[in-house]
């Protein structure tokens, strides 16, 4: 619930703070409306699409209507996947529009207790600190590995929690041990001729639960000839903390990682996980307002290229052999990497350029599979109802593999061949693993 | 206003699921594609079938409570906008396609169904449904049917009303008909039909249709002409049209509007050049390509400064596609977008193409242009800002001056968007005070309470026309 005094402060922020130019340039056209996964799956309610939801911020800005329970429902129940921008003919920001006006919500409302709490020790305890990340990680990986996962699961203790996090717990990759998330190397020489010089942006979840995946992305541009710097100073992107409305710390961890990607002369700054890449590409708008940092942050997006990206320009498809036994394979687009990296050809390309597969485009693989960070746990009732259709499309290709290029889809996607029971004949992999194991046959 | 009462009738009907008078819901109906036109309605209904819909009319006519039908809501003359509040009727649970018949070439649909929707699920039975207005992908053929929509194909295949032959309408007094059938013939009374298509909403609510379908065209074939003067590209549709060559498409781009699509689209149109026509004619293949090269070979006379033919299905499909976002895309170069759809005979286009940039200057406004050339139907497009009250009025003249010049030029003050809420002050201009009192009785007959969709078509007031004589 909001009290009065919440909403009179949400509604005079928005006033103060929306982009006015940004809401007008929404024509009301409607060309976003197909393509909005909450508008088709909520049967095509205007209040859960784009365009009904700029036109609900626009009402409060303008004080039209107060910021009630429903106004926050409909903001709240949105993925954030974007896949509004690309088709937008007028241009609108939409992404830009909605993280606004969830900060400004979430600053001025008091959270009960628990939430609170959580909020705190999740955003400001845990993600900024990669070693805690790592600990956390190790914690996961001791109830793997002690037995414990193994009663857990046997007593049924899991059918406790609701059914989609008990799932949720079977699809968790087996995580590396502390050791292995500790020593990590800082630079590595290219393969082969020296092409590029690049840095690596680790991200705090592809650089714990996801160790093997970076692994391989290292080792992919080794091969394609890049040398590497892995800066130590790096952090957390802050997409979590955009995406939930903590702006400021976000902007916090966007200064750490400019500076921390400042130090080194690279041609390219690289990462493996679309939502990561999509919130760094962003820095520029999220330090628009302090000038010091609005240049560098331009310096640093520029930089910016999803792994697939720099193996297509480095030809690394044409000049390695790559070859997997004969296997159906299909490819779901990360929405950030896709609506916002604007990457979506590169995965391709590189996927059709492997001997031995068959690749299957799936029906709507621009959709969003409903994972959209910890949308899949707080707002899980829609999530799954997006899941239900994605594997519907899943299904039609009789992939063996389901090809992703981020953490929070792989994870999604192998929620959805556990939900399905497809576990035996399908599954989901990160498209640097995929790689890696082409090149290794 | 809607009371406890009337509620609990409304509720009773469609259930609790399908009625919502929250701020939320009636805000997100508060609007269509129209820039300067919203007004919250009272509530918002979802009937699930044609008994549902009666029923609520019924009550709304007792209580005299408006009803404002709607499908997507990308009406472009205020026409879905409920500027006197009651109830949206929406028809998101009535949008199925209930048949394709394929032996007497019909499709049989539910208003809520989008019109591409309909368009894919014909073609692979080698049929065809041609009325193609840049909405497609989200309108629906309610919303098409009330508003006569027309397309890019409508040069060679006419508009939505020339592929409506049978309706089911719930009439403001609750009363189910049903007009015309899967018939080529019929003249059985009054064309009710017909005069349903395009009534805005005004006359009763269509709940079923049966479209006509034609067999797909062997081939298609598309190009751009490419102009460094507006008039020669005007010139040329003229001519083309003249030498009594009727392509499917022929449509005009300025470059302003070629600019802000590239840069929305980037799939490498021109933007160097004053203005393109965009031509696309289909049928047997020897037919097409005769065609084209007349087609091809009149532009060059007209002075095009070249002429390209699309070399693929796919780099003709994104032409196509792009031109539809162009008002779109003009929002790119400031955020309000106010679009007319003037219509003069074919043969006056190129004297119209001036008379709006003269009146553009005139009055200062920054216009751009594009549209439907062939049809003589263009959309000059005033890129302005609403909060510039001082712009907004000498946009409010040019329009009028718009207006003035088309139906000077034999023309109507619209083509295909509709009267709706924004062109009713001007509707008397056309048709006259006799014509529009002829129209008003007809809407008296059918809905004596002014239930159906009020304030629109018919204005509260003219506006005074104001004939300079020199």
């Amino acid at each position: 619930m909001t009290t009065v005094q919440e909403r009179e402060a949400i509604a005079s922020q928005f006033a103060e703070k929306m982009n006015e130019d940004e809401l007008l340039n929404c024509m009301r056209c409607g060309f976003c409306l197909p393509h909005c996964p909450t508008y088709i799956e909520s049967g095509l309610k205007e209040s859960h699409s784009p365009r009904g939801r700029i036109a609900l911020m626009k009402a409060v800005t303008d004080g039209v209507i107060e910021p009630d329970e429903d106004v926050e429902r409909s903001l709240s129940l949105c993925l954030g996947c974007r896949a509004c921008e690309p088709v937008c003919p007028s241009g609108v920001k939409y992404g830009h529009l909605l993280e606004e006006a969830r900060d400004i919500i979430h600053q001025n409302k008091e959270h009960s207790f628990p939430v609170k709490t959580i909020r705190k020790a999740v955003f400001s305890g845990l993600f900024p600190h990669q070693e805690r990340m790592q600990n956390m990680t190790s914690l996961l990986g001791f109830y793997q590995r002690s037995g414990l996962q193994y009663i857990a699961r046997k007593t049924g203790v899991l059918s406790i929690l609701p059914d989609n996090l008990a799932t949720m717990e079977k699809v968790l990759p087996k995580v590396p041990k502390r050791s292995e998330m500790k020593n990590r190397p800082t630079e590595l020489p290219a393969m082969g001729t020296l092409l590029k010089k690049v840095a690596f942006f680790s991200g705090c979840l592809m650089d714990t639960m996801f160790l093997e995946t970076n692994k391989a992305t290292l080792k992919l541009l080794q091969l394609a000839g890049c040398e590497i710097v892995i800066p130590k100073s790096q952090a957390c992107c802050g997409a979590l903390h955009g995406h939930s409305g903590e702006k400021d710390g976000a902007k916090q961890l966007a200064k750490r990682n400019i500076e921390a990607f400042e130090a080194d002369r690279v041609d390219y700054i690289i990462t493996n996980a679309g939502g990561c890449g999509a919130f760094l590409i962003d820095y520029d708008h999220l330090l628009q307002d302090e000038p010091e940092w609005h240049e560098r942050a331009i310096a640093f997006k520029n930089k910016l290229k999803d792994i697939s990206e720099i193996l297509v320009d480095l030809r690394f498809h044409e000049k390695t052999r790559l070859k997997l036994p004969a296997q159906t394979i299909t490819f779901q687009d990360s929405c950030h990497l896709r609506n916002v990296m604007n990457t979506s050809i590169a995965p391709r390309i590189l996927l059709q350029a492997i001997e031995g597969i068959d690749f299957r485009e799936m029906k709507d693989a621009d959709r969003c599979c409903g994972s959209a960070g910890i949308y899949n746990i707080v707002e899980s009732e829609m999530s799954m109802k997006i899941l239900d259709t994605k594997m519907e499309h899943t299904k039609s290709t009789q992939a063996d593999v389901v090809v992703t290029a981020n953490p929070g889809c792989l994870l999604q996607m192998q929620l959805g061949i556990e939900r399905e029971n497809l576990g035996e004949c399908t599954k989901a992999v990160h498209i640097a693993d995929l790689l890696m194991k082409a090149v290794a046959l | 206003m809607i009371t406890k009462q009337v509620k609990q009738l409304l509720l009773s009907i469609v259930g609790a699921e399908n009625y919502d008078d929250s701020k939320v819901e009636c805000l997100v109906y508060s609007y269509d594609a129209t820039p300067g036109y919203q007004a919250m309605p009272d509530a918002v209904i979802k009937p699930g079938c044609t008994a549902e819909v009666s029923e609520i009319v019924k009550v709304c006519n007792e209580h005299n409570i408006p009803i404002v039908p709607r499908g997507s809501g990308t009406n472009l003359s205020g026409g879905t906008c409920p500027t006197e509040g009651g109830l949206v009727l929406l028809f998101t649970r009535m949008n199925a396609l209930l048949e394709i018949d394929e032996e007497n070439l019909t499709a049989t649909v539910q208003p809520g169904l989008i019109t591409l929707d309909l368009i894919s699920a014909v073609e692979p039975k080698g049929l065809f449904y041609p009325p193609d207005p840049s909405s497609m992908k989200i309108s629906t053929i309610g919303g098409n049917i009330n508003e006569n929509s027309g397309g890019l194909r409508g040069l060679k295949y006419g508009v939505t009303r020339d592929y409506v032959i049978g309706l089911e309408v719930v009439l403001p007094n609750g009363d189910i008909i049903h007009t015309g059938g899967k018939l080529a013939k019929d003249v059985a009374g009054y064309d009710l039909t017909k005069l349903m298509v395009g009534s805005e909403g005004t006359l009763g609510i269509v709940t079923e249709a049966i479209l006509k379908l034609i067999p797909m065209p062997e081939t298609t074939k598309t190009m751009l002409a490419l102009y460094q003067d507006l008039d020669a590209a005007a010139q040329s549709v003229a001519k083309i049209i003249s030498n009594k060559i009727i392509p499917v498409t022929l449509e005009f781009l300025d470059r302003p509007t070629l600019v802000v699509v590239e840069d929305f689209a980037k799939i490498g149109l021109p933007t160097n050049v004053e203005a393109v026509l965009l031509i696309e004619q289909d049928g047997p293949l020897e037919v097409v390509e005769r065609d084209m090269k007349r087609m091809a070979d009149i532009c060059l006379e007209e002075k095009a400064v070249s002429v390209e033919i699309a070399e693929t299905e796919s780099d003709a499909a994104a032409l196509k596609t792009a031109r539809r976002t162009a008002l779109s895309a003009l929002a790119r170069l400031k955020p309000t977008t106010i679009l007319e759809d003037a219509t003069v005979p074919r043969s006056e286009i190129a004297k119209m193409v001036r008379a709006i940039n003269e009146i553009a200057s005139k009055h200062d406004v920054n216009i751009c242009t594009f549209g439907h050339a062939g049809d003589g139907n263009l959309h000059p497009t005033c890129i302005t800002d609403a909060r510039d009250h001082e712009e907004m009025e000498r946009v409010e003249l040019a329009f009028a001056d718009i207006f003035a010049a088309a139906i000077d030029l034999g023309g109507t003050i619209t083509g295909e968007h509709g009267v709706g809420a924004m062109k009713a002050p001007y509707l008397e201009w056309k048709l006259k005070k006799e014509g529009v009192a002829a129209m008003r009785s007809i809407k008296q007959a059918f809905d004596p309470n002014n239930i159906m969709n009020p304030g629109k078509v018919f204005a509260k007031e003219s506006r005074k026309r104001v004939v300079v004589t020199s």
